[in-house]
């Protein structure tokens, strides 16, 4: 359903901070028609002339010198300066401190937002990343500048083999769906090179995926046949061995599912895919429930993508960067993207035995592959080695965590969301009544059939409470879900609290369901007309009418 | 607006478009059944004029906020009038579904295809709506 | 060091309230054929340690002094404020703004993203970003083919390396076929794709022509030509550009370009060995359902205030799943408010100053080495930022030079045989005059 039934809400009294840092808004600077401005945009901030970081003049030699070379000729000029923002420095920073504070994030509260594992994201890594060796380092620097460079990514995709038990790791891929990408590619190159590329053309899901793998099968030019989940939420094993046939080039399970459910069956699920000659991708997505305790790559799945940004705790940046890194099997390992990391001279043991104990190995040199090294490969997926910034914090955080530290962070989320579903089972329906994993996912069915609230009232009035809503409407095989991944990094306290809020809107849901149609009341903006964005975009900023832009200034040379 | 009516003059197909047979030429649409169901209609694609349909067959996109569900074809013939004003106002499709609302007209192919769909009452049947 | 917050006692609490004995219990559903054997990581560290660890890896970097790479990065002065405004962890630690009524500032900032990319390229739509530069280019050769219902592409070689290499990667999956519109390398040539060649290579079948300007080599391309030449072949123009150049060169909306994309790591992202960057990617509104992508759209809230949400989702892969336009699922959010941060801080007036220093330092760089007769420009014709300059055993030399503490461009033989003993050398705002006589003196002593 939609979220932009409008019905009435009674504005929250006396502006709509609700950070508890004190309001630096204005109630609100009114515009024509009614409407009013939380913030202005940037381009409503701008004043002609104004400035703030100014760059040094070239030399009058180096002027001088550069007018015996050609200059840019006059029809591939820009006859007109784009109209930036002009600003001084302290409006720039009051803008986006403002912005700031009307979003909620991590470090502000509980965000339980499932199949996106939001943990701590701890500022270590951070200190790390800005570390000018790393900042600094340009990615076609020769490898004698970037040997720092070059053996953190050997390590961490050490690591990462370590806690998947895969053969290699490639860095790569940027993001989960990008690993997605690259893993199917893969497939397809590994179905060629045995003379099946022909004839292998389907990829199997299952019913309760994220859409990024059948976006995914399509991308690489596969056709998606959808495999449809059990009574228990695992796959359905019959279904998914009448599906598996010749034409089939792999099967893409998230495991544990995005039910929260580990595939109990999932040797199985690997041998029929086999058996059937194609060839089993997992999505890592929900990796952070299962550290050290199921290796995709030991039990049999030919390829996975880890997401550093879910499991190991790089902040997600309000959409990305994030980093999807693909484990692949010994058959797999000569198809992934190139440039690897290689250890170029040195004992790979005695590297690793070092960098366990902070120490560099004397003799060690470390390389990029050649871009033609490896005929087998697809090719590369991004420019250069990927997310390095995402590279530096997953390695400082694996290496905080060693590998007591990981179990144990699977260890506590599990238990999380398991205590979550036991507290929380009362008050609503739990499509799957069975120990969970990460996640747990609700049903909103009993509140909307009793009393006409929906899960989204349900997110909105969390919102008032200062709670970040659970995903909502997905799975998409659970009517009215509730996707619930409270993390390992959430106290006690906190899921206590949010046990508290959700009983308290049930029962909310029961007495006064007019109220809780019409939250969030106190964020700083109601819920927004989303069909009306939809039915008439307005993509950009319209600059008034006359807003000329000024001349291009001199453009020497 | 109102969920549940079905005008009685009109054939229905199972995947919720209606057909207005106007003497060899028909108008087709979606229902408000289906109009409410996908909630919010924010965008059609149309097709073009002279596109030939086949019965059941998928001829456009409807999408919602949160949804994109094919159109099909409830019976076969040639594209000779599409609704402009969708393309501006994809909101006629909620509040005016069997009227500013319609999709398109086409000129019937096979009146006999016309018997392959429901009549008011089966079609409301077939939502359930009480 | 852990992050949980768990005491035994509390863990103890949860496991009885569960109604299971021991955490282990948990993990039944795992059967035990595959239940994992090993996990042979090193020992947990406490912060000091893993500060002396990464220290450690840093520190095995050495950062030139001097550099003239460039090549598709580069180095710029990032103001302080742009490390500033992202550090917030407000921004940092959010997630894809899915709840807009608590995400007003990453989607607002996002509009205002779009709002700059659009006036910087002169493009009626911009995304909300993609990975880098490359792969929007990828995304955007896919978005004609799906826009012209074609499957075969012409790529200049004036491309960067890097993004043909990912752009056959990419045209792989689908089987949309590519052909290579050379760069004129020819002695005394001008380093860009002639409007002749291009109309040769482009026919009926073809979806888009893809060129970059400046190119690859540093030299500008007459984008205007190849525009008529693709349009004339109901092909549409992807035009590559950088940035920063957009200060002083005709906007691609001007030129006729259909889709543009750019690598954004030049705007406020440090060089970070290659990434986190953010890909820019902007289009005519007309196709931009078949855009790839997050968009972010203004919009008003129950309460009539002026708000901001993500819009046209029926594109994307959580709605349309395989029939989605593309896969892309993140932006690089972060990096997109980096370049947005850069943008205001620089403004018009202080991104002129930056392309006006890069395009005056290069050609310094050139007449120096020129009149000091080490090295001769290898094309002809206007160059923007960026040089290719010809040197006896140039390979040798640049490796001579590594030892004094300085990177002499990038050589260009390694992706071209005919373009031996020829660097590439870029100049930035950061590229001083006594960085260039350095350069030359480096280069008399080291024949």
């Amino acid at each position: 359903m939609s979220v932009a039934d409008t019905r009435p809400a009674a504005a929250a009294p006396g502006g709509s901070d609700t950070s508890g840092r004190g309001s630096a808004f204005r109630s609100g600077t009114p515009e024509g028609d009614g409407v009013t401005v939380v913030e202005p945009l940037i381009f409503e901030h701008s004043r002609p002339g104004r400035r703030a970081v100014r760059f040094p003049s070239p030399s009058a030699a180096a002027r001088q010198a550069a007018a015996s070379q050609p200059r840019v000729p006059d029809p591939l000029r820009r006859r007109a300066a784009p109209r930036l923002p002009e600003v001084s420095e302290l409006d720039l920073v009051r803008h986006f401190n403002r912005l700031s504070h009307l979003n909620f994030a991590i470090d502000l509260g509980f965000y339980p937002l499932g199949s996106c594992t939001m943990k701590y994201n701890p500022k270590v890594n951070e200190w790390a990343a800005h570390l000018p060796g790393f900042a600094d380092s340009h990615p076609l620097d020769p490898a004698p500048l970037s040997q720092g460079s070059l053996e953190l990514q050997w390590l961490l995709a050490e690591l990462l083999k370590e806690v998947s038990g895969f053969a290699a790791v490639s860095l790569q891929p940027a993001a989960g769906a990008h690993g997605e990408l690259t893993g199917m590619l893969m497939a397809r190159a590994y179905h060629a090179s045995r003379g099946e590329g022909e004839q292998r053309t389907t990829v199997l899901v299952p019913d309760s995926a994220h859409g990024t793998n059948p976006a995914t099968a399509s991308m690489v030019g596969y056709a998606t046949v959808t495999i449809r989940s059990n009574e228990r939420g695992g796959i359905d094993l019959q279904a998914l061995r009448e599906a598996l046939g010749p034409e089939t080039a792999a099967l893409m399970i998230t495991n544990p599912s995005t039910l929260g459910i580990f595939e109990d069956q999932i040797d199985q699920v690997i041998a029929a895919v086999h058996e059937a000659g194609a060839l089993a991708y997992m999505d890592g997505a929900n990796l952070n429930a299962i550290l050290g305790r199921f290796r995709a790559g030991e039990a049999g799945f030919d390829l996975m993508h880890f997401n550093l940004h879910k499991t190991f705790s790089t902040p997600h940046g309000g959409g990305g960067p994030g980093a999807g890194p693909v484990g692949a099997s010994d058959r797999m390992a000569p198809f992934l993207p190139t440039p690897l990391p290689l250890l170029e001279a040195g004992d790979p043991e005695e590297v690793r035995r070092n960098a366990w104990r902070g120490r560099s190995t004397p003799g060690g040199r470390f390389a990029l592959e050649q871009p033609d090294a490896r005929p087998t490969s697809i090719g590369k997926v991004r420019a250069f080695t990927g997310n390095f910034g995402t590279h530096v914090r997953a390695y400082a955080y694996i290496r905080s965590n060693g590998a007591d530290g990981l179990r144990s962070v699977s260890n506590d989320a599990v238990l999380a969301a398991n205590y979550l579903r036991v507290r929380l089972s009362d008050a609503y329906e739990l499509p799957y009544d069975r120990i969970c994993k990460h996640e747990v996912i609700f049903s909103g069915r009993r509140q909307k059939r009793a009393n006409g609230v929906t899960t989204l009232d349900i997110a909105k009035a969390l919102l008032d409470e200062g709670i970040h809503p659970p995903t909502i409407y997905f799975p998409l095989i659970v009517d009215e879900a509730l996707m619930i991944e409270p993390t390992e990094t959430e106290s006690l306290e906190t899921l206590e609290r949010f046990v508290e809020v959700m009983h308290d809107i049930a029962r909310r849901a029961s007495q006064d369901p007019a109220a809780l149609r019409a939250s969030p009341r106190h964020t700083p903006v109601g819920r927004l007309d989303e069909a009306g964005a939809a039915r008439r975009p307005d993509l950009r900023y319209r600059f008034p009418d006359g807003a000329d832009s000024a001349p291009a200034g001199p453009t020497e040379p | 607006m109102s969920s549940t009516s079905v005008p009685a003059e009109l054939r229905y197909s199972k995947e919720h478009e209606w057909v207005r047979d106007e003497d060899g030429r028909a108008t087709i649409g979606i229902t408000s059944y289906a109009a409410d169901e996908l909630g919010d209609i924010v965008f059609v694609e149309l097709p073009d004029v002279g596109a030939r349909l086949t019965q059941f067959a998928a001829f456009g996109v409807v999408e919602s906020v949160k949804a994109v569900s094919d159109l099909f074809a409830p019976l076969s013939g040639e594209v000779v009038e599409v609704n402009e004003a969708l393309r501006t106002q994809p909101e006629l499709l909620n509040q005016d579904s069997y009227g500013e609302g319609w999709i398109a007209r086409v000129s019937i192919g096979n009146p006999s295809e016309l018997d392959q769909l429901l009549d008011a009452d089966a079609y409301h049947e077939l939502t359930g709506q009480p | 060091m852990t992050y949980s917050p768990h005491t035994d006692a509390e863990r103890a609490r949860m496991l009885e309230a569960i109604g299971v004995g021991s955490v282990d219990d948990l993990f039944d559903d795992v059967p035990p054929a595959v239940r994992a054997t090993g996990f042979g990581l090193p020992p947990p560290l406490t912060e000091q340690e893993v500060r002396a660890e990464l220290g450690r890896l840093a520190g095995r970097n050495r950062v030139p002094e001097i550099s003239f790479l460039g090549a598709g990065v580069y180095r710029h002065l990032v103001p302080a404020v742009v490390g500033e405004v992202i550090g917030r962890s407000e921004f940092a630690t959010a997630y894809t703004p899915y709840q807009p009524e608590v995400s007003q500032g990453t989607l607002q900032s996002i509009y205002e993203f779009q709002s700059l990319i659009c006036e910087l390229t002169g493009m009626e739509v911009a995304s909300a970003s993609h990975y880098d530069g490359a792969t929007a280019t990828a995304e955007a050769a896919l978005m004609a083919c799906r826009l012209t219902r074609r499957h075969r592409i012409v790529v200049s070689t004036g491309l960067n390396p890097e993004y043909r290499r990912v752009l056959r990667t990419y045209c792989s999956g689908p089987g949309v076929e590519i052909v290579e519109v050379p760069a004129d390398l020819a002695e005394g040539g001008s380093g860009t794709t002639h409007a002749d060649a291009a109309r040769q290579a482009l026919g009926d079948s073809i979806a888009c022509l893809v060129a970059q300007q400046p190119n690859f080599y540093g030299q500008l391309e007459p984008m205007s030509e190849l525009a008529e030449a693709a349009h004339g072949a109901g092909a549409q123009l992807v035009a590559v550009v950088e940035p920063v150049s957009l200060a002083l060169l005709e906007p691609p909306g001007s030129y006729g370009a259909d889709i543009v994309t750019a690598e954004g790591q030049p705007l406020g992202i440090p060089a970070s060995f290659g990434g986190p960057y953010v890909g820019l990617m902007a289009a005519r509104m007309d196709s931009v359902r078949q855009m790839p992508g997050r968009l972010v759209g203004a919009t008003r809230d129950v309460r009539n205030q002026r708000g901001y949400v993500l819009t046209l989702q029926a594109r994307e892969q959580h709605i349309r799943r395989e029939k989605a336009a593309s896969n892309i699922c993140t932006n690089q959010a972060l990096c997109a408010l980096a370049a947005t941060a850069y943008l205001i801080a620089v403004g018009p007036e202080g991104l002129r100053e930056v392309a006006v220093a890069g395009t005056t330092q290069v050609r310094h760089i050139a007449a120096a080495l020129e009149a000091a007769g080490l090295a001769e420009r290898r094309f002809t014709g206007p160059y923007f930022a960026e040089v290719a300059l010809r040197m006896p055993r140039a390979t040798a030399r640049r490796e001579a030079l590594l030892a004094r503490g300085m990177v002499a461009g990038y050589p260009l033989e390694r992706d071209e045989a005919a373009l031996a003993d020829t660097l590439l050398l870029a100049a930035t705002e950061l590229t001083t005059d006594d960085q260039v006589e350095r350069l030359v003196d480096a280069l008399q002593a080291t024949p």
